[in-house]
C-alpha cells in the first residue's frame, strides 16, 4: 500500500524535523451554563523531537481538548505550551491535526482536499508534485479525481492523512483517527501509520482509547485519569519496529497499562 | 436442480414482457402517428361551425406532426436517437392527439364552448402569425426586467445573507430588518414603488429584487450558518485567514442551501414581474395579457400564456443546469 518509491531528500530532510513539545502545568475549564466544568488538572509532560507518544484514557476524560490546546486551536486557561521552546499562540500549519472524521470538504475532489494547505499558502502548482507524491504515499493516487462521498472510509482517512503530511507537519496530532474504522482497515491503517512515521520522523501525539492500539503505535503511553484529566501513568514502550500484535512482551506491557487504567486484564 | 429451474424460468419471465414491450412500443407510435393524422383530417375535412382562419395551417401542423412520428418508426434504428426519444413521448402523443381533437370539435367544429372566452387551436396558430412581433419584443422586455432584477436581489440577498452568517454586527443590525421587512410581500409596495421611482421599469426592477432577495438571503444566511465548525478547525490549522474561511469553505458549503433560495427568489420574481406589468410597467408579457384583456381578444391571452410558461420553465430549467454543473459533487441530486 505505502509505496517505497520515495524521494530520497525528502527521507533525509525529515530524519531532523519533529518538533519538541512542552505541556507545562496545564489546566483547562469549559464554563458550562455559567458552571465551570475542569477538564484538565495541572498536566505537564515533554514530547522529544521525531517521538511517538500515545495520549490514552477514559472517554470524555479531556484528551482530545488537550490535543486542541496543543494544535492552538484554543488556548489554555492556565500553564504554558511551547513548541521548540516558543509558546504556541494559535495554529499553525507545523502542527496539523487529523481527527477522527476524516472531514474532508465534499466539494473539492481527494487532490483538490490534498492540495488545501497549500492552496492557502497559494502554492498548488509549485507543491504540485509533492501533492503527487503524498497521493501515491497513501495509495489514493488512483482516486485523485474522486468526490469524498465516493471513498469508503479507509479511503477517506488516509485522504485527510495525505492533506496533513503534504504540509511536511513537525508535529502530527492525531485525535483517534482511526477511532471510526472497522477493525481489519484498523488494522492495516496502524500499520501504515508506524510506516509513515519511521519515513517522515514527525513527532506524532495521539489520543486513543484503544490500548493496544497505543502500544502497537506508540514509543510512549500517557495514562490520564477520569475528568478532569491528570497524568497517572508514563509508560515506556521499548519495542523495536515493526511490532507483533502478539509479542509476549506487549502483552505483558497491556496487562501493566490496563493495571494502571483500574481494569485487571 | 429444482433451483436452476426455478433461475430459468424466472429469467424467461422477466424477458418476454420486455420483447413483448417492444413490439407494442412500435404500435403505440404507430398509433400515434395514426391519430395526429386523424386529428388533421378532422379539422380540414369537418366544415367550421363559424368563421375560424387559419384552420388550414393547423391542419398542416398537426400533419406535420403525424409526419414526423411516422419517420421515426420507418427509420426506426437508422435515426437511433430520434426513435428513443418519440418512443419515449408516445404516451404524451397520443394523449396530446387525443386533446387537440377534443378541443377542435368542441370550439371550431360544434361550438358547444361561448366565444369568445373559448377561442379553437387555430386562433393561436392565427395570433402567433400575426402578432409574433409584438409578442417576441413583449418576451425580451419581460425577459430584461426579469433577468436584471433577480441578478440584482440574488446578488444582494446572497450578500447579506453570507454576512449575516458570518459576521457579529452585520447579524446585529440586518437580522432585525431582514425578519420585519423580508415577510412583505414585495407587491405590497408597489403603490409606493410606482410613486417613488422615477420610471415604471426601475419600480420593477426594485420589487423584483426585492421579492428575490429575501428567500436567497434567509437560505444563504442558514447554509453558511449550518457549515460543520470541523471545516474551519481544519483550514485554521493550515494557516487560513477569515477571508479563506469566508470564501473558500463556508461559501462553498452553503452553496446547496443558496440554491433552494435562487430556486424560491425565481418563482416570487416571476409573479412580482407579471404583476409589475399588469399594474404599471408598459411592456412585457404581463402588460400584453392585460392589454389583450382591454380588447377582450381571448386568444391572445391563451397564447401569452402559453409563451410566459415556455419562458419561466426555460429559465428554471436554466438554473437547475447552473446548480448541475456547480454541485456536480453532491450525492442524490433532483434531476428537473
Amino acid at each position: 500500500m505505502v509505496s517505497a518509491a520515495l524521494d530520497p531528500a525528502y527521507d533525509q530532510s525529515a530524519a531532523t524535523r519533529g518538533a519538541q513539545i512542552d505541556v507545562q502545568n496545564v489546566s483547562h475549564r469549559f464554563s458550562l451554563k455559567g458552571e465551570p466544568l475542569p477538564v484538565l488538572d495541572q498536566v505537564s509532560f515533554s514530547v522529544a523531537p521525531g517521538e511517538f507518544v500515545a495520549l490514552l484514557g477514559p472517554s470524555g476524560c479531556g484528551k482530545s481538548t488537550l490535543l486542541r490546546l496543543v494544535a492552538g486551536l484554543e488556548p489554555p486557561t492556565s500553564g504554558r505550551i511551547l513548541a521548540d521552546g516558543a509558546p504556541i499562540a494559535g495554529p499553525d500549519p507545523s502542527r496539523i491535526v487529523v481527527f477522527q472524521d476524516p472531514t474532508l470538504y465534499p466539494w473539492r475532489t481527494v487532490r483538490g482536499n490534498v492540495a488545501l494547505g497549500p492552496s492557502i499558502r497559494k502554492q498548488v502548482a509549485q507543491e504540485r508534485e509533492r501533492i503527487d507524491q503524498v497521493l501515491t504515499l497513501v495509495g489514493l493516487e488512483g482516486f485523485a479525481d474522486a468526490y469524498p462521498h465516493q471513498l469508503s472510509g479507509g479511503m477517506a482517512q488516509r485522504a485527510a492523512l495525505a492533506r496533513a503530511l503534504v504540509n511536511e507537519p513537525r508535529l502530527l496530532v492525531l485525535d483517534e483517527p482511526l477511532g471510526k474504522l472497522d477493525s481489519l482497515t484498523r488494522m492495516r491503517m496502524q500499520a501504515e501509520l508506524v510506516n509513515l512515521w519511521e519515513r517522515s520522523r514527525f513527532t506524532a501525539l495521539m489520543v486513543t482509547h484503544d490500548v493496544e492500539e497505543a502500544l502497537y503505535l506508540a514509543q510512549r503511553v500517557i495514562v490520564f485519569s477520569e475528568r478532569p484529566a491528570a497524568i497517572v501513568a508514563d509508560v515506556i514502550n521499548a519495542l523495536p519496529y515493526p511490532r507483533h500484535r502478539d509479542d509476549p512482551k506487549l502483552i505483558a506491557l497491556r496487562k501493566q497499562v490496563l493495571a494502571e487504567l483500574g481494569l485487571q486484564a | 436442480m429444482m433451483s436452476t429451474q426455478g433461475v430459468e424460468s424466472h429469467e424467461a419471465l422477466a424477458q418476454t414482457p420486455i420483447r413483448a414491450l417492444g413490439g407494442r412500443q412500435s404500435a403505440w407510435t404507430a398509433v400515434a402517428s395514426l391519430a395526429w393524422l386523424a386529428s388533421a383530417v378532422i379539422t380540414i375535412e369537418w366544415p367550421n361551425a363559424d368563421d375560424s382562419p387559419r384552420t388550414a395551417e393547423f391542419a398542416v401542423l398537426q400533419f406535420v406532426v403525424a409526419l414526423f412520428v411516422f419517420a421515426s418508426l420507418a427509420l426506426g434504428t437508422r435515426a437511433p436517437r430520434l426513435h428513443a426519444r418519440v418512443r419515449k413521448l408516445t404516451p404524451w402523443l397520443v394523449v396530446l392527439a387525443l386533446g387537440f381533437t377534443a378541443w377542435e370539435i368542441v370550439t371550431a367544429k360544434l361550438q358547444l364552448l361561448p366565444r369568445p372566452f373559448f377561442e379553437p387551436p387555430q386562433a393561436l396558430v392565427d395570433v402567433f402569425a400575426e402578432d409574433w412581433p409584438r409578442l417576441g419584443t413583449s418576451v425580451l422586455a419581460s425577459l430584461r426586467l426579469l433577468v436584471t432584477g433577480y441578478l440584482l436581489g440574488a446578488c444582494a440577498g446572497f450578500g447579506v445573507g453570507v454576512s449575516i452568517g458570518w459576521s457579529r454586527a452585520a447579524g446585529y443590525w440586518l437580522h432585525p430588518v431582514l425578519r420585519f421587512v423580508g415577510p412583505l410581500p414585495a407587491t405590497a409596495w408597489l403603490p409606493l414603488a410606482f410613486f417613488f421611482f422615477p420610471s415604471s421599469y426601475s419600480a420593477g426592477l426594485f420589487l423584483i429584487a426585492l421579492s428575490t432577495s429575501f428567500p436567497v438571503a434567509v437560505l444563504t444566511w442558514s447554509g453558511v450558518a449550518a457549515v460543520d465548525t470541523a471545516f474551519y478547525d481544519i483550514a485554521r490549522t493550515l494557516g487560513a485567514r477569515s477571508w479563506f474561511l469566508v470564501l473558500r469553505v463556508a461559501i462553498p458549503a452553503a452553496l446547496p442551501s443558496v440554491f433552494v433560495g435562487l430556486f424560491m427568489g425565481l418563482g416570487a420574481a416571476f409573479s412580482v414581474l407579471v404583476v409589475a406589468e399588469m399594474m404599471g410597467v408598459k411592456a412585457g408579457l404581463g402588460w400584453y395579457l392585460s392589454w389583450a384583456q382591454g380588447w377582450a381578444s381571448y386568444a391572445n391571452m391563451y397564447a401569452a400564456l402559453l409563451v410566459m410558461a415556455v419562458m419561466c420553465s426555460g429559465l428554471i430549467t436554466g438554473l437547475f443546469k447552473a446548480r448541475d454543473r456547480l454541485l456536480g459533487w453532491q450525492k442524490g441530486a433532483v434531476k428537473w
